[in-house]
This record gives structure tokens, C-alpha cells and sequence, in this order.
């Protein structure tokens, strides 16, 4: 379980308030996708909770445990992964030796082929080849994505997963999730503006300008999210 | 042959830069221990020589060879010893080989040690030839190597060049010229790694004399500490014919590293492009690796280990 408590973020060099004030559960064993429009702070919650930026004021909790001033390593031997929505290219490393750091030790061919087929590649194509500009931007997505669903975590933070990603390789990652939740087996967090993605969610949060504007079962929340939207369109227009 | 010359420790080092943790069975070796012969095989299609002057060898490839290898490895264990060596390697018609050519210097006395060997390629037609050299050096006392690599590249011949410097010298300089005949392709992979005061420079110049020829050299450097590094490689198309040159390296600590990108073209169906990228490890590929468990310094050694690999 992931805790967040009144956590706020300001840019240190710019003084530009990007969270604020926010609290957040995300439980164990389900799907809580986050949305909202662009700019509104998604991505900044998921950089707090891995570490990789650290939170001006606030706490967040792993299980219990204050984890906000621990460093990205230490969250990530706790067991909190993220990943990446523009993901970095290695030259020389491959897709098989990132498979394996990610798993903590040896990973057979067949499990890699497992996590791959998830998101639509095809093992034998891909373990060798290296994390470099051959890839294309959906190709290097969808690895980084099986990348994260390798590991055995807590919680699984996944920044925008369909962006880049092909309508075929789409629906296989839908499934994914859907797969991953019937496992429950710990707490996933995926950051999405796709209404398929919504959909395998157990609850939506929706931010917006650094604030959680809603949150509730899927159910509810789903046939609102327009309402939202035009609601956080009006407040930006100018006056 | 084989004499006594040769110790458990000296076994060590032939496993680091040629690939041969025993005396190999079967191919051709010229083991060659400051500064005499320790040992020497030869088969029925590569033979070595002694030239007659003393400086230096001769490995002649029977034309039509096919899948054999020559280990031709130089060791320096005694402190202050300083020579020059030339090879020549004369590769028959249609010849398919491995040379593994690397050179060891465990210098644990107070005085210097280097190693100038200069390895002269005469490939004749249709060869497919392949020349590994690794460096490496131990000890405090300096190790300099610097190689000169001559090849002639015969038509519709391959050469295949991977070098490195994996640790431990103290100053390099690589001359490498190369002629390419109508046809002909050579692919160079270098790599080189550079820490403390290390000081390496590189230059290569390859000619691209015969109608279609090619070349792809591909650099990758890791210099750090206080190490320096230059590289100059320059590609010279006089024909229609094709050359890709990529330099890549990582910078590290107070280190410098130098590129000097050189392609000339005097024929306008010569296409010739130059890449050349220096920069510290991206902080996005640490992060990434981080959120995988691994520490900075765990993290920083991976991307390396991928990046010369």
C-alpha cells in the first residue's frame, strides 16, 4: 500500500507550485489509475513516489513506513518500480540484460518471452538487440513496460504505458493490466488519459493543477470525467 | 615448439588478451616473451617464420584456408625492457582466418616497459580475415604500447579489426593505415578505456581505392580519472565507394577526449559520413537503473560494461 499525505512539490529553481497538498492511497491488490489533463501533476506524483524527485513538504508511505526522504535505490529494493514514460536508450545494453537486472538475477527465455508476448514482442526477435536508436520509440515503450511487469513489487507506478504504442500492441496491453489485476498481486498505479486503460482500474483519481479533483470506484467516476475536463477548460480560459 | 618459458602467470595474461588460457592445440602461435620466442606452433596451412633480420615474424596463409586461427601474443614481464617488433601476415587467395594478436605488459619493477609492434596485412583475393588485438598492462612503473597496423585489403576481400585497450597503459599511440582494393570491405571495432593519467591517441586513415569498396569503423571510448584521449580517424574516398565512421565516448571525472572527424571524397560517387559523440553517462539511463535496484556507481558500471561491449 502507497500513502500519500498532504504532499507538496515546488520547483526549487523556479518556485512553481506542481503538488499541492495532496493525499493519495493506492491499496493492495488494485488498479488505481490516475488521470487528468496535461500539465496537472500526473507525472510528478509517480517521480515522488519513486524517489527520483523528493517532495517539499508531506509524507508518502510504503506500508507504513515513511519512505519520503529515502533514496531511488532504497524505494526500489522496498519494492516500488516505475516506469518510464519516455524511456532512456542504452547503447550496447540489451533488451535481455535490462530483463535481467530488472528480475534480480537470471530470467529464463521463457519467462522473458512471457512479459514480452504481453506487450506484443516477440522474445526471439528482441533479447539481443540493444536498447539503442534501432528501436522505435512504441518498441523501446513496450519494453520498458515488461521491464516493470518482470519485477515482483509492491507497487508498480506506470507513467502513460500507451503512449507510443500501436492500436494492436493496445489491446494486448489492456490485457496485461487486466491480467495483473485478477493477480493482485500488490498495489499498480497507472497514469493514463485512455478510457480502455480507465477501464481495467478498481478506482480513477483524477488531478488537476497539482490537486486530486475526484477519486472513487471506476464506476462513478468514469461517466463524470467529462464534466471534469470541460470544468478545469473553463477555470484556464482567460477571464 | 614449445620451451619452459612460459609460467602459470604468464598463462593468465594470454587468457586476457588472446583468448588462450592454455597452449592451444591444433593452430598456429608464436608466443613471443620479452623480447624472445617461447613458443611456436605452425600447421600445414599457416606457417611462421623468424625473419631473417630478427625483427620480426612472418604468418603466410595458404591460399584457400579455411576456419583456422593464428594466436601471434607478445608478454612483457621484466621491468625497463623497450623494443620494436614488425610482423608481416601474407594471406593467400580466398583464405578464411582469425589472427589474435594481443599484447600483455606486467610491469611490477621501477623502470618502464614498452612495446612498438608494427603488423603489416598483405590479403590477397576473395579473403575473409579476422584481427583481434587486445592490450592490457599491469603494474606502477609505465607501459607504453603503441601499434602500427598496415593492411592491404585485396578485391572482394573482408577485414574485420577489433581492437582494444581493456586496462593498466600508461600511454598509446595506434597508427593504423588501410588501402582497400575494388570490392573490398573492412570493418573496424575499436574499444578503449582510459583511467588515472592514461594518455591514448588513435589515428587511422583508410584509403578507399577500388570501385565499391567499403568501410565501418565503430569507436567507443570510456576515459576516465584524469585520462585523455584523441582520436583522428580519417576516411578517403577515391572511388565510388561507401565509409561510415561512428565515435562515441564517455567522459568521466577531469578526463578529456578529443575527436578529429576527417573524410576527403575525390570522386562525387564516393559517399563518406562521420559521427562523432563525446558526453558524460545520461543521467536518464542512471535513473532508469536505479528504479531497478541498482546503486550510482552499480549503475554507472553497467551502462559501461553495455557501452564497450
Amino acid at each position: 500500500m502507497l500513502k500519500f499525505e498532504n504532499v507538496c512539490f515546488t520547483v526549487p529553481d523556479t518556485g512553481a507550485e506542481i503538488i499541492k497538498d495532496l493525499s493519495l492511497e493506492v491499496k493492495d491488490g488494485e488498479i488505481l489509475v490516475v488521470t487528468g489533463p496535461n500539465g496537472g501533476g500526473k507525472s510528478t506524483l509517480a517521480r515522488l513516489a519513486m524517489g527520483i524527485i523528493t517532495p517539499t513538504s508531506g509524507k508518502i508511505l510504503l506500508e507504513g513506513q515513511d519512505i519520503s526522504t529515502l533514496d531511488i535505490t532504497e524505494r526500489a529494493r522496498l519494492g516500488v518500480g516505475y516506469a518510464f514514460q519516455a524511456p532512456a536508450r542504452f547503447k550496447g545494453l540489451t533488451v535481455r540484460r535490462l530483463l535481467t537486472l530488472a528480475a534480480g538475477g537470471e530470467i529464463s527465455d521463457s519467462d522473458c518471452c512471457k512479459y514480452l508476448s504481453r506487450v506484443g514482442l516477440c522474445a526471439a526477435d528482441y533479447l539481443d538487440r540493444a536498447l539503442d536508436a534501432t528501436l522505435s520509440g512504441g518498441e523501446l515503450k513496450r519494453i520498458e513496460v515488461a521491464s516493470l511487469m518482470v519485477r515482483q513489487l509492491k507497487v508498480a507506478i506506470y507513467d502513460e504505458p500507451e503512449a507510443g504504442i500501436d492500436i494492436w500492441s493496445f489491446n494486448m496491453l489492456v490485457n496485461a493490466f487486466s491480467t495483473l489485476g485478477k493477480e493482485k498481486s500488490g498495489a499498480l498505479m497507472i497514469i493514463s488519459h485512455q478510457e480502455r486503460v480507465m477501464q481495467t482500474a478498481d478506482r480513477i483519481a483524477v488531478v488537476a493543477e497539482g490537486k486530486l479533483r475526484d477519486i472513487g470506484a471506476k464506476g462513478d467516476i468514469l461517466p463524470k470525467l467529462t464534466d471534469i475536463f470541460q470544468r478545469e477548460c473553463i477555470k484556464k480560459q482567460p477571464k | 615448439m614449445i620451451d619452459n618459458k612460459l609460467l602459470k602467470g604468464d598463462m593468465r595474461v594470454l587468457d586476457m588478451i588472446a583468448s588462450m588460457p592454455e597452449i592451444p592445440v591444433g593452430s598456429a602461435f608464436n608466443i613471443r616473451k620479452n623480447g624472445d620466442k617461447a613458443a611456436r606452433s605452425v600447421t600445414e596451412n599457416i606457417d611462421i617464420r623468424t625473419k631473417e633480420d630478427g625483427s620480426g615474424i612472418d604468418i603466410i596463409v595458404k591460399a584457400g584456408t579455411k576456419g583456422e586461427k593464428a594466436y601471434i601474443p607478445v608478454l612483457l614481464t621484466e621491468s625497463g625492457l623497450d623494443e620494436t617488433v614488425a610482423n608481416d601476415f601474407i594471406i593467400g587467395d580466398g583464405a578464411e582466418v582469425e589472427i589474435i594478436a594481443g599484447c600483455g605488459i606486467c610491469n611490477s619493477g621501477s623502470c618502464g616497459s614498452s612495446h612498438s609492434g608494427v603488423h603489416t596485412f598483405k590479403i590477397g583475393k576473395g579473403c575473409r580475415v579476422k584481427y583481434v588485438e587486445k592490450h592490457y598492462g599491469e603494474g606502477d612503473a609505465g607501459t607504453v604500447m603503441n601499434p602500427t597496423t598496415v593492411i592491404m585489403v585485396g578485391e572482394d576481400s573482408v577485414f574485420d579489426m577489433e581492437s582494444s585497450q581493456i586496462r593498466g597503459i600508461s600511454s598509446t599511440k595506434r597508427n593504423t593505415v588501410a588501402y582497400l582494393a575494388a570490392g573490398a570491405r573492412m570493418n573496424v571495432s575499436e574499444r578503449l578505456v582510459t583511467h588515472g593519467t592514461q594518455d591514448a591517441k588513435s589515428d587511422m586513415e583508410v584509403y578507399l581505392n577500388g570501385k565499391d569498396s567499403s568501410l565501418q569503423i565503430v569507436s567507443r571510448s570510456v576515459a576516465q580519472d584524469s585520462s585523455s584521449q584523441m582520436f583522428h580517424p580519417k576516411a578517403i574516398g577515391n572511388t565510388a565507394c561507401s565509409a561510415h565512421i561512428q565515435c562515441d565516448a564517455i567522459i568521466m571525472d577531469t578526463a578529456s577526449v578529443g575527436s578529429i572527424p576527417e573524410i576527403q571524397a575525390n570522386s562525387a560517387e564516393a559517399s563518406i559520413i562521420h559521427e562523432a559523440a563525446i558526453g558524460r553517462i545520461n543521467n536518464e539511463q542512471l535513473l532508469k537503473l536505479q528504479t531497478l535496484g541498482l546503486t550510482a556507481e552499480e549503475a554507472e558500471a553497467v551502462i559501461i560494461e553495455g557501452f564497450l561491449s
